[in-house]
């Protein structure tokens, strides 16, 4: 094996439609952002899966840590009335 | 971590999957759960990547444009459902180049049955047919797996997998249906890649030493034995109806059982093939290590290229 550079990674969004968003859906190796475009284009969309393709280098995407799911998350769920279904309404209203 | 910390880490971690969670990268998991993952998802990209091999050869000498461009996709495919399932491989913590490393060095395994050749056209149709049809009943189950970067990686690989099967069956019938030399040539590659394709499905359920816990990790939803009879009932009327004959003298309806009933596999072969002494060992690893040799320079040459790229663009924006 060399020691010289390896390509870096990259992580792939999708768009399979316009009004969709993207979403990920995988990743893959390239020199620069113009060739993982490319590369997307054959790995990722190689039966019209797509209209628009993001990439964006791994390494730059911070991304929340597991282990700290409670203190980040939990805060929400005893938060009911955040939910339409919180509130008392008279069976007379029909749409609200 | 203390070790009753961990024990009680694995408990959750178990009942999680019992519950039919998906487990994601940065989720805590056991080591063996990491290692184990990391060895069948990677021998199973290797495989799409030396699976290329075979059918690549005919490529070139495919007998019509339709016939070609439907190799040639399938072909790609497999590039593609390599590169999958490498990018899944590389979340639990291992790189692409040490992935390489294990393929090219012998550490790492692929399926047995790319060792062997494809010395006529119609080994293209049973490949598709036989040994595209064993990979699905293989990969089906998976979509479901534990692993949330397997599971979704199986599942466009199973999407994308069944016009595979179908185009080489469709071979298959061509020929059974033309000349009887096109007709003999359609059985002679079902007599040479049907016991090999029997034993892609696995060892026997008394010897498989990694059934029991790949079926709690969802790793494995049926046993070897179980998608091998799978695949026979679903296979031997496939044949009958092109007019071909399975080389089994001991197949056989079982009515009482609703099953066929087959001869015996020669494991010898098998394990002599896993071993490396198959006809085709060689020769493939030289064909996939010559190609990464050879094409070191381009991707060196790639990488400065883009190097180059962005200092030219650093230096203007100055």
């Amino acid at each position: 094996m060399s020691d010289k550079k390896n390509w870096p990674l990259w992580e792939i969004f999708v768009r399979s439609k316009n009004g969709l968003e993207h979403r990920h859906c995988g990743s893959l190796h390239a020199t620069d952002a113009e060739m993982a475009l490319e590369n997307a284009r054959d790995v990722y969309t190689r039966r019209n899966e797509g209209v628009s393709i993001w990439v964006v280098e791994s390494k730059n995407i911070t991304a929340s840590n597991p282990e700290h799911n409670g203190e980040l998350f939990e805060p929400a769920q005893d938060k009911v009335y955040r939910h339409p279904t919180f509130y008392d309404l008279p069976d007379e209203v029909k749409h609200m | 971590m203390s070790e009753e910390h961990i024990k009680n880490l694995e408990e959750q971690f178990e009942a999680r999957i019992a519950r039919d969670e998906k487990i994601e990268p940065k989720d805590w998991m056991p080591e063996k759960y990491r290692k184990t993952h990391i060895r069948q998802m990677s021998q199973h990209a290797h495989s799409e990547i030396v699976g290329m091999l075979p059918e690549g050869n005919w490529i070139t000498r495919a007998p019509s444009l339709r016939r070609k461009v439907a190799l040639l996709a399938k072909v790609q495919d497999e590039a593609g459902h390599g590169l999958y399932l490498y990018s899944a491989t590389e979340t639990l913590g291992i790189s692409r180049d040490e992935m390489y490393e294990q393929l090219h060095t012998g550490k790492a395994k692929y399926s047995s049955i790319f060792n062997y050749p494809t010395i006529t056209w119609a080994d293209m149709g049973a490949i598709g047919w036989l040994v595209d049809g064993a990979a699905i009943i293989n990969q089906v189950p998976l979509c479901n797996t534990s692993y949330g970067p397997y599971a979704r990686a199986m599942i466009r690989v199973c999407k994308e997998e069944s016009f595979h099967q179908r185009q080489g069956y469709e071979i298959m019938i061509k020929l059974a249906n033309g000349t009887p030399e096109q007709k003999e040539m359609a059985q002679d590659a079902l007599n040479r890649w049907w016991w090999p394709s029997l034993m892609m499905l696995g060892p026997t359920d008394d010897v498989s030493v990694h059934t029991e816990q790949s079926m709690k990790w969802k790793l494995k939803r049926k046993s070897n034995d179980d998608l091998r009879q799978q695949f026979i009932d679903q296979t031997v009327p496939q044949a009958d109806l092109i007019g071909l004959t399975i080389p089994d003298p001991d197949l056989k309806w079982n009515e009482e059982r609703g099953s066929y009933d087959f001869g015996e596999i020669d494991w010898d072969e098998f394990w002599q093939v896993v071993k490396g002494h198959g006809p085709m060992n060689k020769e493939r690893m030289k064909a996939r290590v010559g190609a990464w040799e050879r094409g070191e320079w381009v991707r060196d040459a790639a990488m400065a290229y883009a190097e180059k790229n962005k200092n030219r663009k650093d230096k203007q924006a100055v």
